[in-house]
């Protein structure tokens, strides 16, 4: 029966859970909250597909999985972190869910602004992380976010004091070195943009080495009031690797927050994306890009809920799918009774490259107040044949007429990005990945 | 040889015979005009021309250069020096104007074995085609006819041309819906092109384009078919009778082997 099923895959996590509690880090409210989180995760347990949120998502292959849920950290040099360095930035490193200071860079950090470890965080006594970690990212529903909250053991801690402009990105480096038994881990990360502070976070997700694991994120932003926060995630893993992610985003008043998600990598891969609009004003550009081939899926589940009045948000999500790959886009938008003047604005785009290529576009809009503005509109297409006939009349050839085409899909998507670092490294791999990608370089 | 020779050309789009036996000779240095009422299949002539998918060629043959013109991939046609200039010139969000046209050129010089051009060479050289048809700085960095207005798209399209260096260029009504000063712009950038081995095929509706590309055969399509072939003069006579005398012809010459 399906029950003890679930508390057969549930059963190596509780006893993980007992055996590490006492050295994962946090005080009394943090340790109070990861019991809640495991004891939540031994009721629920994994979803199944008949779960109206995971209907196209399949976590089978993760719950059968004998993980090592306490790997150790490895040794990396630098030699190996260097594809996934940025110049100018500020960098952190996580290796199987460990911070490595070693890898890290913080040099010349304008003082009062804290980009450290979370665990040194809570270790140290910061209030802001004592008080945040888990205030946002909602355990009950989520198995995975329970799972996370549960058994973090480091991650980061990004706070921008008040009125302070960081001058430089935040580069978070999240490795997975997989290789013998699978493994996984729980990377948490915490951002609080204090009022009228501004910074720039890029979150890589990428693998060195081969083999099964899971990399399970939580990402809280706190935007307070009138605060600006540029983030983008760049889930580039190995083919071999499951990512279930979930993207937490709070906003205060007057707060601009806009992010970039761009997934190529991983074998499963699933991205919670839930922003609170919850103060006057606001404005939320969440954008996403993933390009998937083979036989891999990619699920965004997009929760945005307007709880005050006059807030903007938009998103703007388009996938290339290839081979037999999957997508799923689940845009749901809650406009609460009050948050008059709402201006929501939804699209997904998709390009299916091959005939054996799925995608499911869902939007969900849930309103509550009658004087909004809220679109959704969503679009699944090839590529256009008489604007590859144009392309060929001119002395293109075929495969790279279609490389061009599909890279002006992504184009707009791409000239968003306003990290050069990121935007180059978008750019590099779609060369990379489209045929004839020396043609596409030079005709964009 | 002649450049271009169709014989007997018949072509179909989803079941529906639009070509019915075309035949047409061009030489080098010739310029040929195609006039001819709406749904006649000039376009579609055009489009099998530069190799366009969505027609089947049923029956007959082109020769392009001696060569088998149909056998060709559409780029290899292009960098064989065949130029179509779209009645609808197709917008592509994304791909920047002057940098597709770089790569166009290039693939077409590689072809040809001549050395592509850098960045610096191609901007010098695409500047003086740009003085050719007047195009403005700004429609270069623009992403193809992203945007632009139906006179600019046109214009483009005589950009293009100019710029890739055709054998023979088709210009399917490249005039029409033009004021007349971008109507100049685009003859004269015809005409500046003109030269002994070089060719054009005009397709338009409008004598008035043939005032200022002076045609040295006009040809009439009707109903899949060239009804009628002579001189520029042929242009003004259609101007003044229309073609219901022709179109006439044509449906007595089709009814006749159904009433044998
Ligand atoms: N792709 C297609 N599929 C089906 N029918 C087509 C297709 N292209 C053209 N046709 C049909 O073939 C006929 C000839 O069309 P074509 O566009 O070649 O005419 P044209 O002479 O260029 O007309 P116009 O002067 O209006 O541009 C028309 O009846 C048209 O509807
Ligand atoms: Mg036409």
């Amino acid at each position: 029966m399906s029950t003890t099923l679930v508390s057969d895959a549930v059963e190596p996590y509780a006893i993980a859970f007992e055996k590490l509690r006492g050295e994962l880090p946090g005080g009394d409210r943090v340790t109070e909250l990861r019991r809640g989180a495991m004891q939540r995760f031994g009721e629920i347990g994994f979803p199944d597909v008949r779960q109206e949120e995971w209907r196209f998502t399949d976590v089978s292959p993760i719950a059968r999985t004998e993980f090592d849920l306490s790997p150790s950290a490895g040794s990396l040099d630098a030699a190996d972190l260097a594809p996934y360095s940025y110049r100018d930035c500020y960098r952190l490193v996580l290796v199987n869910g460990h911070l490595a200071p070693e890898l890290s860079d913080l040099a010349g950090l304008p003082s009062g602004v804290e980009v450290r470890g979370l665990a040194a965080a809570l270790g140290a006594g910061s209030e802001a992380a004592e008080a945040e970690v888990g205030r946002h990212a909602a355990y009950a529903e989520h198995p995975f976010v329970a799972l996370n909250t549960a058994l973090w053991r480091d991650g980061v801690l990004v706070r921008v004091p008040r009125g302070v402009v960081l001058d430089k990105p935040v580069n978070l480096v999240v490795l997975g070195t997989p290789g013998g038994q699978p493994l996984a881990f729980f990377p948490r990360v915490l951002v609080i943009a204090e009022e009228s502070s501004q910074l720039t976070i890029v979150e890589q997700y990428a693998t060195l080495g081969e083999g099964r694991y899971l990399s399970c994120p939580v990402t809280e932003i706190v935007a307070h009031p009138n605060s600006v926060v540029d983030h983008y995630k760049l889930q580039r893993e190995s083919s071999s690797a499951f990512h279930v992610a979930t993207f937490q985003i709070h906003q205060e008043r007057d707060s601009n927050v806009s992010s970039h998600s761009i997934s190529w990598g991983g074998d499963l891969v699933r991205n919670d994306v839930n922003a609170i609009l919850a103060g006057e004003g606001c404005e939320a550009n969440l954008n996403g890009l993933y390009l998937v081939e083979g036989d891999q899926l990619v699920d965004y589940h997009m929760r945005v809920e307007h709880v005050a009045p006059h807030c903007d948000s938009h998103e703007l999500f388009k996938g290339i799918l290839e081979g037999s790959a999957r997508s799923v886009f689940n845009g749901r938008i809650y406009v609460h009774p009050g948050a008059q003047k709402t201006d929501a604005k939804q699209t997904s785009r998709n390009l299916l490259l091959s005939r054996d290529a799925l995608c499911n576009a869902n939007p969900q809009l849930e309103i509550f107040a009658d004087d909004v503005k809220c679109t959704h509109g969503s679009t699944v297409g090839q590529l256009d044949d008489t604007a590859i006939f144009y392309l060929r009349s001119r002395g293109i050839g075929e495969e790279a007429a279609r490389s061009l085409l599909t890279y002006a899909f992504a184009a707009d998507i791409v000239e968003r990005i306003r990290v050069p670092q990121v935007r180059q490294e978008l750019e590099e791999f779609l060369f990379r990945r489209l045929p004839k990608g020396d043609i596409v370089r030079q005709a964009v | 040889m002649s450049l271009l020779e169709i014989k007997n050309l018949y072509a179909r789009a989803e079941e529906q015979e639009i070509l019915k036996g075309v035949d047409l000779t061009v030489e080098p240095g010739q310029v040929h005009a195609i006039m001819g009422p709406n749904g006649s299949g000039k376009s579609t002539l055009a489009r099998v021309l530069a190799g366009d998918a969505v027609y089947e060629v049923t029956d007959g043959q082109a020769l392009y250069k001696g060569q088998d013109l149909l056998d060709m991939d559409p780029e290899v046609r292009a960098r064989e020096g065949l130029f179509l200039a779209f009645q609808y010139p197709v917008e592509i969000p994304g791909v920047s104007n002057v940098y597709f046209l770089k790569a166009a050129l290039n693939a077409i010089r590689k072809h040809r074995e001549e050395p592509e051009m850098d960045a610096m060479e191609f901007l010098a050289y695409v500047r003086e085609k740009m003085k050719l048809v007047k195009m403005e700085e700004s429609l270069l960095q623009r992403p193809v006819n992203d945007g632009f207005s139906g006179g600019e798209k046109k214009r483009n399209e005589i950009f293009h041309m100019a710029t890739l260096d055709p054998v023979l260029a088709v210009l399917d009504e490249t005039d029409s819906g033009l004021d007349i000063d971008a109507l100049k712009i685009v003859a004269d950038g015809v005409n500046s092109l003109r030269d002994d081995k070089r060719s054009f095929v005009v397709i338009t509706h409008y004598q008035r384009l043939l005032n200022f590309i002076v045609p040295d055969v006009v040809h009439v399509m009707v109903d899949g078919r060239i009804a009628r072939t002579g001189g520029k003069e042929l242009a003004l006579e259609l101007e003044e009778r229309g073609y219901s005398w022709l179109e006439q012809k044509v449906a007595t010459g089709a009814a006749a082997p159904v009433e044998a």
